[in-house]
């Protein structure tokens, strides 16, 4: 399903116009920056299990009809490292923590330790999930534009844009590095401590080339009419139905009214 | 109407010596100056200096005068600077936005930025990209161009802010002979049909011999000949410089150090 241009784009190209159809990713851009927010806000701020296991609910299901699973999953690997290190964390040295699950030698992991372990991590991955989402589901110009158009400043939605885009550039950057060093003998695979030794090389052109592009960047965009005054042309107007606005005020409610229960403390 | 150096010097801030020294120069609407030099004699810095942008941006040091058009560079603001000087870098990677996901909106990011309609902006765009020859790339991600490739865009997306004068500073540098000569023609058919004053930084000289109505040799930050494209060019100092002539100049001498004629018929034909 494609959705056809408002009338003042008409002449623009078709790969232009063309708006992503499916079910979550034809949804305004903003609408799901709400709804994340929402899903933000309730994994942390409802206690206990529900607020979590609710939004990684919401999230899956959302994700699977949308298609969007796999890259969910990957994300979610990812993370595996830091979810690994709180459990454990948790698991051994909740302070406070006294029903051991069993004892080994020195160390006593304990049932407190495990279940609150396990509860952040599911808030963590509902954090984490909520805004991948966003993220799987929008074509960033789109988010950009319906931004600007909401009036956030050029500067803003260019920062936004740019820091976006610059994560998967500075992997591609970052690729082309350990090429070239590894045309060059540096070992970058075996053993740990040999891959160690490698970071610096790689790291430091990364960096460095990074800062040292930052002046010619500053110009170029000077040079293209950047700090023009007055508003910007936007060639991409993501629609905003009814029931788009609709959800995004309904997200936003429901966000204050969670806030306005946690302060008032009637979550418990 | 001009661009105008007059004994103009700058030092980047925090450097022990000047960029450039004492330089006089001058760039005509529909005129193609070609500026030639050694590594680290100026070019780059005089690009920077003449659109205005250093030091207004860069920062540094500028004693003399740069007028656009008879207004002193360091009463224009930078967006307004964009619209008299279309300034184009060597590496086409730092020229892209990052923030558009197809080569007709990043063509477009300038215009859109002076708020222009529309329309005006699709027409821009087209007319760009139709001069440098890629209106077949308008859908591409510009993220996934070879470095030619960018260089041609980032080349459009300059000519459509439509500038008075563009100031490039190696637009060849990554192009292959078929490139670098739909290059050297748009530039050569925009300075015509548009009367857009061009400067153009070139190690290539052979495209300086195709399309530059004047050429300036700099040396060490200062302007160390200057003239019409064909005398300087030709010139046997030129190579003492670092600079290497054309491939028609470097034939006619080998032709006549082995002594035969250098006859019309030859030039002819080599044209």
């Amino acid at each position: 399903m494609t959705i056809a241009p408002p009338a003042r784009l008409e002449g623009l190209p078709e790969y232009v116009t063309r708006r992503p159809g499916g079910f979550y990713r034809s949804t305004n851009p903003s609408t799901k920056l709400a709804i994340a927010a929402l899903e933000v806000v309730a994994a942390f701020l409802v206690p206990g299990w529900p607020g979590p296991i609710a939004v990684l609910a919401a999230v899956l299901v959302t994700a699977a009809a949308a298609r969007r699973l796999r890259g969910l999953a990957t994300i979610g690997l990812a993370a595996s490292p830091i979810v690994g290190s709180i459990l454990i964390i948790n698991l051994f040295l909740l302070p406070g923590a006294s029903d051991p699950i069993v004892r080994l030698g020195p160390l006593a992991p304990t049932w407190t330790g495990l279940w609150f372990g396990l509860q952040t991590v599911a808030r963590l991955y509902a954090f984490s999930a909520a805004i991948a989402l966003v993220y799987l589901t929008t074509e960033i110009d789109d988010l950009l534009a319906d931004l600007a158009r909401r009036g956030l400043g050029r500067r803003a939605v260019f920062v936004v844009g740019a820091a976006v885009q610059m994560v998967p550039r500075t992997i591609e950057r970052a690729a082309e590095i350990v090429d070239a060093q590894r045309a060059r003998g540096m070992d970058t695979e075996g053993r740990f401590w040999r891959r160690a030794r490698g970071v610096v090389p790689l790291a430091a052109p990364v960096v460095f080339g990074a800062l040292t592009e930052v002046e010619e960047r500053t110009i170029a965009l000077e040079a293209r009419a950047f700090s023009a005054p007055g508003r910007q042309t936007l060639l991409r107007v993501p629609p905003d139905r009814v029931a788009d606005r609709a959800l995004r005020w309904a997200a936003v409610l429901a966000l204050v009214a969670i806030v306005g229960l946690r302060i008032a403390g009637r979550f418990g | 109407m001009a661009i105008e150096l007059s004994a103009v010097s700058y030092r980047y801030a925090g450097a022990s010596r000047p960029a450039l020294q004492s330089v006089e120069l001058r760039l005509e609407p529909g005129r193609v100056l070609g500026v030639v030099g050694a590594n680290d004699s100026g070019k780059t810095t005089l690009c920077l200096v003449a659109s205005g942008f250093a030091p207004k941006v860069v920062g540094g040091r500028l004693d003399g005068s740069v007028r656009i058009d008879g207004a002193e560079t360091a009463a224009i603001p930078p967006h307004s600077l964009a619209q008299h000087c279309g300034l184009l870098f060597q590496n086409a990677a730092t020229q892209l936005s990052n923030t558009t996901s197809t080569v007709f909106e990043e063509v477009g990011f300038g215009p859109c930025n002076l708020g222009l309609a529309v329309p005006e902006v699709i027409e821009r765009v087209w007319w760009a990209m139709r001069s440098v020859g890629i209106e077949d790339l308008a859908p591409r991600d510009p993220a996934r161009l070879s470095g030619g490739q960018g260089q041609l865009v980032a080349l459009a997306a300059v000519l459509a802010l439509r500038p008075r004068y563009l100031l490039l500073d190696e637009p060849t540098s990554e192009l292959d002979p078929a490139g670098t000569a739909l290059v050297a023609d748009a530039l050569a058919r925009v300075a015509a049909e548009t009367g857009t004053g061009i400067m153009i930084v070139e190690h290539k000289t052979d495209v300086l011999a195709r399309i530059a109505d004047e050429v300036v040799v700099l040396d060490g930050g200062s302007v160390a000949m200057s003239g019409a494209a064909a005398a300087v060019l030709a010139d046997p100092r030129l190579a003492k410089l670092g600079v290497e002539p054309p491939a028609r100049v470097r034939l006619e001498r080998a032709v006549r150090t082995a002594g035969l004629e250098w006859s019309p018929g030859l030039e002819r034909a080599l044209a």
